[in-house]
């Protein structure tokens, strides 16, 4: 649960005082609080842990380390507010 | 070369196993302290194609390992109240308390949420008047400042049915801990890149020269893991202890400061219970005397808590690195992922989910050599 997870800002809006955006990650699309990175632009990419952008990246390694995630199969997990019902031992790999 | 072909680059791991394989001439015993690096570690079966001089040591880097038996069961406490709508990260659904879990207490009626940022336990407040919604807000410093976020905005909106359950451990003393311990191997520490985004570096250069033991801070990809031992080994061979940033693209010496301005308003340094390792001087935060009141532990009353460890379970060495999750008798037979008896079996950052999620198959572990090209 605490790995953060790179995507790509593709709205903002002010929500009473605070700015949030939309954040696509690799066709997954999250509302972010940008509170800890306020001068974040659309387009631009950042990692995002638990809801808040935290940390400003480039897009070649918000590229690979979705991949990489993808391929781990955790990335709906740490985006998802899904229960995870099956454990990690015991899913598909 | 089963393991290499699932790199990104197996071309580029190939060519750092081998300078890995060349450039150590002794033993090394290294810690990597992100649970999110011991994940991609045994996934990728890094440990068992680096030179068999050097051993990887797994450290305490999961938040979900790491929170006190105690606290899991005043969770348990509150989760239970008919008044109360608890919510939680996923992970922390099955983590076993003394009696029960949390997915248990919800099977029971317990009205248990699993929200993806606590902001969403927030908006449960605001849409939930009548109820009482507490989060459970774990996790080191790349989780804090979400969760201080929340509290300041429900003081700041006048949510007063929101609290808090604090859990937040911080990493700095807990290498402090590992590395003055007497019965510490480690030589070197592997730093965790996510946490070091929040804090930057500055707090790891001091215990550099404390300890005398290079730090250095990389992320939880496999090449970025195989670059952050590589630059371990050169300082290690070297004879040199110097805190190293391999993780750049990231992590900045400062690192984020309207985060760290968040933290210290929201949260107090305070000693902390680690499960398995146990007090740690100065290794956690708690909430600030301005927010005490948003401390579920002060609305709740949670004092009548008896925690009690499963006799079985050794997530408290392998937690400290004195014993690897396959020595343990019960791991794989009465300790499963499906029916984990500690901590460490539920996570994915956990050692030893990930050592059965990755080598349940192959107990034995597979002969080591050297990696070609």
């Amino acid at each position: 649960m605490c790995l953060a997870v790179p995507g790509r800002v593709v709205d903002t809006w002010d929500d009473r005082g605070t700015r949030m955006a939309a954040v696509d990650f690799d066709g997954i699309r999250k509302e972010v609080c940008l509170a800890y990175l306020p001068d974040l632009e659309v387009g631009a990419f950042a990692i995002v842990h638990v809801g808040f952008a935290i940390s400003k990246v480039d897009e070649a390694y918000a590229t690979e380390t979705l991949r990489v995630f993808r391929e781990i199969g955790t990335l709906e997990q740490e985006l998802g507010a899904e229960d995870r019902s099956s454990s990690p031992g015991e899913a598909a790999p | 070369m089963k393991y290499l072909d699932e790199f990104r680059d197996p071309v580029l791991a190939a060519k750092m196993f081998d300078e890995i394989h060349r450039i150590t001439t002794r033993p090394w015993a290294i810690m990597e302290v992100c649970g999110g690096q011991t994940h991609s570690i045994i996934r990728n079966g890094i440990d068992q194609l680096l030179p068999d001089d050097i051993e990887l040591i797994h450290g305490p880097g999961c938040p979900v390992c790491v929170t006190p038996l105690g606290m899991i069961d005043k969770a348990l406490a509150i989760a239970a109240r008919p008044e109360v709508i608890f919510c939680s990260f996923g992970d922390m659904l099955r983590v076993p308390g003394s009696t029960e879990d949390l997915g248990q207490v919800r099977s029971e009626g317990g009205d248990v949420r699993v929200v993806y940022s606590p902001l969403d336990a927030l908006e449960i407040a605001e849409t939930h008047p009548d109820r009482q919604i507490v989060f459970f807000a774990i996790g080191f410093e790349t989780t804090a400042p979400a969760n201080a976020m929340a509290v300041a905005q429900a003081k700041q909106r006048g949510i007063d049915n929101f609290s808090v359950l604090v859990s937040h451990v911080l990493v700095p003393p807990a290498i402090e801990a590992i590395a003055g311990s007497a019965s510490s191997r480690v030589d070197g520490f592997l730093g965790a890149g996510h946490v070091c985004s929040i804090m930057g570096t500055w707090q790891y250069g001091p215990l550099v020269e404390r300890f005398d033991l290079p730090i250095v801070i990389t992320g939880f990809e496999p090449l970025d893991v195989l670059e952050g031992i590589r630059r371990l080994i050169l300082q290690l061979e070297a004879g040199e202890a110097a805190l190293d940033n391999a993780y750049e693209r990231v992590v900045g010496p400062l690192g984020n400061l309207p985060a760290q301005d968040m933290l210290a308003e929201v949260f107090d340094v305070c000693d902390r219970s680690w499960r398995g390792i146990g007090d740690i001087p100065l290794s956690g935060w708690r909430l600030s005397e301005p927010y005490a009141a948003f401390d579920a532990e002060r609305r709740f009353d949670v004092s009548n808590v008896d925690p009690s460890e499963p006799e079985a379970c050794r997530s408290g060495e392998v937690l400290q690195g004195l014993l690897k999750p396959t020595d343990c008798e019960a791991f794989g037979t009465t300790c499963t992922p499906r029916s984990p008896l500690g901590a460490t079996m539920v996570s994915g950052e956990g050692a030893c989910a990930a050592y059965f999620q990755y080598r349940r198959l192959s107990p034995t572990e597979p002969p080591k050599g050297v990696v070609g090209a």
